[in-house]
C-alpha cells in the first residue's frame, strides 16, 4: 500500500491507502473525493480528473503523455502541474504523494 | 397514453447511419420509424458541421455533412421513413407478443418487431467550457456551432481551442470576419498539421491573430460579448470581440438508454459483429454508439453494420419467409421498390 492525499477545492484532505498499479482517479472515486468527476471512466477520454500535482511532487510524478496533454485542452484552468488523475498510476516512489482538485472539472 | 404506433422498425438517432438504416430495411419491405432529439435529420452531419467537408465516404472524394445528409434523405425517399423530431426515447419495455414498445418523453408509444439504435454520441450536447458567467452569452454571442456563415459577417471574432473545428473556422470565417483571434491553451495543436500550418501562414500575414491562453471570463451587456479575458503565459489580457466559438468537444451522454439493461462497454453499447444485436435480443445498435472489438467510429462502418443488421431483423419480422439477398442493380422488384422500375 503507498500512501498518498488528494486534497478537495475546499482543503479537505483525502489520506488514502493506495494499491499500486491503480490509478489516483480510482482512489478519488472510492474515496468519494469531490470534485473528481472521471466522466468516461479512466479512458483518458474526457477531462473530468484533472488534478494540480503538489509542486513538491510534479518531477516524480512526471508530464503527461501526448493523448493526455491533447484530452487537458478541454480541462478548465490548466497549469503546468495539471495531470489527468486517472493517467497516474500509483507506485511506490510517490509514497506520500498530494494532488490537488482544482475548483471545477470540465 | 396515445395509441401506440404499430411498424416493423424503430430507430433511434436520424443520423447518417440510422437514415441508411432505412434504406437497407426498406429493400426487406421493414417500415421504420424514427425518434431524434434534433429539430432534423442528420445528427452531428447537420448539427455540427454542416459545412464542413467528408473525405472519406466511398465515392465521394468531397462532401459536406450537411450533402451527405441530403443525399441520404433523397436515398431514402422511396420507402417514406416517418420521422419524430425533438424527441427523446424515455422508455423501452418488451412486449409479450414479443414485440418492443419505445415511448418518447412526450408520451407517443410504438410497437416495433425491432430496436436500431443508431445513437452516435448519445443526445449529444457540445461542450461549454466552464467560463463564469458564460450562459448569459450563448446564443447572442457565444456559439457552439457554425450554424450560418453569415452571423459571423464583419464580426471580432474569437475562436478558443485547439482541434479540427477551432483550426477549420479559423480558416474558413477569416475570409469573413472582420478580425478573427484564436486562443489555445498551448502552441500545440489536436488538428489536422495541414490546417495548423495554413493558421500559422495566415498570422504571419496578419491575418488572424493567436494566443497562447485559457479564457477566463467575458465583458459585455444584456448577452452583447465586447471582450474576453485571456489568461496567458505573460499574465491576463482583453480580447475584443463580439462573438466568440468555443470548440472543447462533445459530451457523450448515453441518456436513458443506459438504463435499459444493456450490456455496456465505458458508455458504449457492446454488440456482436454479425448481427450487431445487443445483450437484449432484438434490440440492435450501429454506428458510433456501439462497440465490439475493432470498432472504428466511421460512417462507413456504420452503413456496413446497418446492412447486416438488417439481414437479423428480417429474420425477426418475417421468420416464415426465406431470405433472398439481391443486388439493386440486377433486382427488378428491388427496382420496383427504389421506383427506378
Amino acid at each position: 500500500m503507498t500512501k498518498i492525499s488528494i486534497v478537495a477545492f475546499d482543503s479537505t484532505r483525502f489520506d488514502v491507502d493506495a494499491e499500486n498499479g491503480s490509478t489516483v482517479m480510482e482512489n478519488a472515486i472510492r474515496n468519494s473525493v469531490p470534485g473528481i468527476e472521471a466522466e468516461c471512466g479512466g479512458a483518458c477520454a474526457c477531462a473530468t480528473c484533472h488534478v494540480y500535482v503538489d509542486d513538491a511532487w510534479s518531477e516524480k510524478v512526471g508530464s503527461p503523455e501526448p493523448m493526455e496533454e491533447d484530452m487537458l485542452d478541454f480541462a478548465f484552468d490548466v497549469r503546468p502541474t495539471s495531470r489527468l488523475s486517472c493517467q497516474i498510476k500509483v507506485r511506490d516512489e510517490l509514497d506520500g504523494l498530494v494532488v490537488h482538485v482544482p475548483e471545477r472539472q470540465a | 397514453m396515445s395509441t401506440p404506433i404499430e411498424t416493423d422498425v424503430v430507430i433511434i438517432g436520424a443520423g447518417p447511419v440510422g437514415l441508411f438504416a432505412v434504406f437497407e430495411l426498406g429493400l426487406y419491405d421493414l417500415k421504420c420509424h424514427l425518434i431524434d432529439i434534433l429539430d432534423r435529420p442528420g445528427g452531428q452531419c447537420a448539427e455540427l458541421y454542416p459545412e464542413k467537408p467528408i473525405y472519406d465516404i466511398p465515392a465521394w472524394p468531397e462532401i459536406s455533412g450537411q450533402a451527405l445528409v441530403d443525399r441520404l434523405m433523397e436515398q431514402i425517399a422511396p420507402f417514406s421513413p416517418e420521422f419524430h423530431f425533438n424527441r427523446m426515447v424515455a422508455g423501452f419495455r418488451k412486449l409479450d407478443n414479443g414485440r418492443f414498445e419505445v415511448e418518447t418523453d412526450e408520451g407517443e408509444l410504438f410497437h416495433a418487431h425491432a430496436v436500431v439504435i443508431a445513437a452516435g454520441g448519445g443526445s449529444f450536447q457540445p461542450k461549454r467550457p466552464p467560463v463564469p458567467g458564460i450562459d448569459a452569452y450563448e446564443g447572442t454571442s457565444v456559439f457552439y456551432s457554425v450554424r450560418r456563415v453569415e452571423e459571423f459577417r464583419d464580426r471580432d471574432l474569437l475562436i478558443v481551442g485547439g482541434g479540427d473545428s477551432a483550426l477549420d473556422w479559423t480558416l474558413n470565417l477569416q475570409p469573413v470576419a472582420k478580425s478573427v483571434t484564436l486562443v489555445h491553451r498551448r502552441p500545440e495543436f489536436r488538428a489536422a498539421p495541414d490546417s495548423v500550418n495554413k493558421m500559422f501562414a495566415m498570422r504571419d500575414e496578419g491575418k488572424v491573430r493567436f494566443e497562447v491562453g485559457q479564457v477566463t471570463g467575458l465583458k459585455g451587456e444584456n448577452g452583447q460579448l465586447s471582450a474576453a479575458m485571456v489568461k496567458g503565459p505573460d499574465g491576463e489580457i482583453d480580447i475584443a470581440c463580439d462573438r466568440m466559438l468555443p470548440f472543447f468537444g462533445l459530451t457523450m451522454k448515453l441518456g436513458p438508454i443506459a438504463d435499459w439493461g444493456l450490456n455496456l462497454h465505458e458508455n458504449l453499447v457492446s454488440v456482436d459483429t454479425e448481427k450487431f444485436e445487443t445483450s437484449i435480443p432484438g434490440v440492435f445498435a450501429i454506428g458510433d454508439i456501439n462497440w465490439y472489438p475493432g470498432k472504428l467510429k466511421l460512417i462507413l462502418s456504420g452503413f456496413h453494420e446497418a446492412a447486416l443488421m438488417t439481414q437479423a431483423v428480417k429474420r425477426i419480422a418475417h421468420p416464415d419467409q426465406k431470405l433472398v439477398f439481391q443486388y439493386t442493380t440486377s433486382s427488378t422488384s428491388l427496382q420496383k421498390k427504389l421506383g427506378v422500375k
